[in-house]
């Protein structure tokens, strides 16, 4: 297999080339820049045959992308922050056309102060637009996670979003595992689109009326696309899995929970850092697991109750913040888990915004407060903001 | 220039669907904008005036709706059935074709 060291940012440009997209339309804004510089770079090499379109506006670049997928081709775009918030209008007209776009969002803190940090609530706040969200945890994932987007959204018919952590991945360079072009090619075929606008015999209107008499259903078929994306999710990660070796069948992926007294639960490349931390708190004593939520959107409720059922503790690790409430994650799991008989403790830690460090002590600092936690059988508060200066 | 004549289009069919299963997985083509009679929402008609009309289709490019169309003897006509009274027809005519005249209803 061709191992190449890459950024973050490379393997998302690469995966893209990989995938064969026709049409890329961007605009850049740190630290997705390198991405579109690198897709640009192809171009101008003869590496790829890709329609670049320079645009002036995020928005633009969403617009393109739609109108580029309506006709039937397979498009690409990236950003970040203010420019993935820019998009937000658009983006509810990808996924109500059922055009499967893919994109590559750089989590990106949101502005003021202005930030180019790390944080997750730029994709985060994007979470109602009918898109699917993939949350990488390094330079693979986010390689895969677009290979695997282009085949699940065009299988479902609805866009989806691989989001990478800004600097952390996207400008640190690790080992990629791209394998040949042939195999990429059996396992992404080129799209068969649900309907096209360059069909001349058989003209079609895109993006018309919709009156209280149809609208309302039309919904209903994208909550349907996104309860059939969980099935093709897991049918296109265990296919990915035994095509190239690295498995995606779960949406919630399992770090030594089986026995475990309580867990670590987040998204993205912080959950690496668990990881660490879970193998040195395990030397320790604790029986501690960690489970990183790979797929946002669809949520994966059913995984998250058959985690819940057997830990006595989850410590949600949010790298975002919904004002006036709580961890957006934490939000979502604690209402999965009403209507079922799994209530371990849950407590809410509000870490790493802005891209504040967050390493392996904190991490066990955060162990020490579960166990006691725990051990009380009673929370001390419900959302702890841990890097606070008190 | 066969494609160029059109026909007032008033007798369009709106599409029904009886369950959730009938309707297309896209929202394409619905039909929607055909019944939708926007012709009400006007207060300027435009009026053509064959005598001055060259013929030149300008206006039937620019309607944003399609509410011009071009007759068997070539003048174009109105569909008042769609057309909002924007006036843009009457701006663009290079002879002075087409008024909007206030419409009495």
């Amino acid at each position: 297999m061709p191992k190449k060291v890459v950024s973050g940012n490379y393997a998302a440009a690469y995966a893209a080339k990989h995938a064969r997209v026709e049409v890329v339309a961007a605009y850049p804004i740190t630290p997705q820049t390198s991405i579109i510089e690198k897709i640009a770079e192809f171009i101008a090499n003869g590496e790829a045959e890709i329609q670049y379109v320079p645009v002036e506006s995020e928005h633009s670049a969403m617009a393109a992308c739609i109108g580029a997928a309506a006709t039937g081709a397979r498009a690409f775009t990236a950003t970040s922050a203010q420019g993935l918030a820019l998009m937000h209008e658009m983006l509810h007209w990808a996924s109500g056309a059922r055009l499967p776009v893919v994109m590559v969002d750089v989590n990106r803190a949101m502005a003021p102060p202005w930030s180019v940090w790390d944080d997750q609530t730029d994709s985060l706040s994007q979470r109602d637009t009918g898109w699917m969200q993939f949350y990488a945890e390094n330079n693979q994932e986010v390689y895969d996670g677009v290979l695997m987007a282009f085949k699940i959204a065009e299988t479902v018919n609805l866009p989806a979003m691989i989001v990478e952590s800004a600097f952390i991945l996207s400008h640190t360079y690790d080992i990629v595992d791209m394998p040949p072009q042939e195999e990429i090619d059996e396992f992404l075929p080129p799209r068969k689109p649900l309907y096209t606008l360059t069909d001349f015999d058989n003209p079609i209107a895109v993006g018309a009326l919709g009156t209280p008499a149809d609208y309302y259903e039309f919904r209903y078929k994208i909550e349907k696309a996104m309860e059939e994306a969980r099935k093709v999710i897991k049918e296109v990660g265990k296919e990915f899995g035994e095509r190239f070796g690295r498995d995606y069948s779960q949406m919630i992926e399992l770090y030594k929970t089986d026995d475990a007294e309580f867990i670590f639960m987040g998204m993205g490349s912080l959950m690496g850092t668990v990881k660490e931390a879970v193998d040195l708190l395990r030397k320790e004593g604790y029986k501690v697991g960690a489970a990183k939520v790979r797929w946002f959107r669809p949520f994966p409720k059913k995984e998250l109750y058959e985690l819940a059922k057997n830990v006595e503790g989850i410590a949600v690790l949010d790298r975002n913040f919904s004002f006036g409430q709580e961890g957006i994650l934490f939000n979502e799991a604690k209402g999965v888990l009403y209507n079922t008989d799994a209530h371990p403790i849950m407590k809410n830690y509000i870490v790493g915004l802005g891209g504040r460090d967050f390493t392996v002590s904190d991490i066990k600092i955060i162990a020490k407060n579960m166990k006691e936690i725990i051990e009380k059988g009673k929370l001390d508060r419900e959302i702890e903001w841990y890097h606070l200066k008190r | 220039m066969n494609t160029l004549f059109g026909e007032k289009k008033t007798k369009a069919e709106k599409l029904v669907f009886k369950s959730v299963d009938e309707y297309p997985e896209a929202p394409i083509s619905l039909g929607t904008t055909l019944i939708n009679f926007t012709g009400d929402w006007r207060t300027f008609i435009p009026v053509v005036d064959e005598s001055k009309c060259i013929k030149c289709y300008i206006c039937w490019k620019f309607c944003p709706e399609p509410s011009i169309y071009i007759k068997e003897d070539g003048y174009v006509a109105i569909d008042y059935d769609y057309c909002k009274g924007c006036g843009i027809c009457a701006n663009e005519c290079p002879t002075k074709a087409i008024t909007m005249v206030r419409e009495e209803k």
